[in-house]
């Protein structure tokens, strides 16, 4: 007989939203939030995460921490797509502001402006800010 | 008297570097590390006041620092110079003072 705790229990799927507004290693937040993104995706929720302001250069092209003694956790945000976790959202103008477009960017992402994030972000049940 | 400035804020989420840049004097150097390398590139809308200072003020980066954040020697504006630790060390030697500005 299963146990208890080995049911499959449909619980409520809410939307997360995770906004990213810092660069990676300079501060903890993006690993940090990598890691709650990861377990709420365990959780078989409704994940999705924006990047805008200096939280695009979390997912630039090309990290080679070698030199600064730190984990390279860029690797991760490819394997997202494992997890269920395919809705990615940059913001234009931070990429704009930053010389950067879509192909410095190490995932695919949907680029979106300002005013179409905000839309997003008022569907969401849950925004953690990062 | 020379002074060797450091910057480790992104210069698009602090005012750190703008402040660095208007009390440095001319002759003395800012270094820029941690997430303070973002103000070193091309391309940005902060590159044309990176640009203005390096009339009268030397511009480096440190290279682990641009490297961990997928940026490379190219994409620097023109003029600033790439450093190691070991040079780090060197420009601290260099100069009479070192105001780290955070």
């Amino acid at each position: 007989m299963a146990e208890p705790w080995e049911d499959e229990v449909e619980g409520p799927v809410k939307k997360f939203m995770f906004v990213n507004r810092k660069a990676p290693y300079g501060t903890i937040y993006a690993l940090e939030s990598l890691e709650v993104v990861l377990i709420t995706a365990a959780f078989d929720q409704d994940v999705s995460l924006v990047f805008s302001d200096d939280g695009v250069y979390q997912i630039k092209k090309g990290q080679v921490t070698d030199g600064i003694g730190m984990k390279n956790f860029s690797p991760t945000y490819r394997a997202l797509e494992g997890y269920d976790v395919e809705k990615l959202y940059v913001d234009k103008e931070s990429l704009d502001e930053r010389g950067l477009t879509e192909d410095d960017l190490l995932v695919d992402v949907e680029v979106l402006s300002r005013a179409e994030l905000g839309k997003l972000m008022d569907e969401q049940d849950t925004i953690m800010s990062f | 008297m020379t002074m060797l400035h450091t910057v480790n804020k992104s210069p698009f989420e602090r005012n750190t570097l703008t402040s660095c840049i208007s009390m440095a004097q001319s002759g003395s150097a800012v270094l820029l590390i941690e997430d303070g390398i973002f103000a070193s590139l091309k391309g940005t809308s902060v590159s044309d006041k990176v640009s203005k200072a390096m009339g009268s003020i030397s511009f480096y980066v440190l290279g682990p620092d641009l490297n961990a954040r997928g940026m490379t020697e190219d994409q620097l504006i023109d003029g600033i110079k790439v450093v190691d630790y070991e040079g780090f060390v060197d420009l601290t030697a260099e100069h009479d003072n070192v105001q780290a500005w955070l």
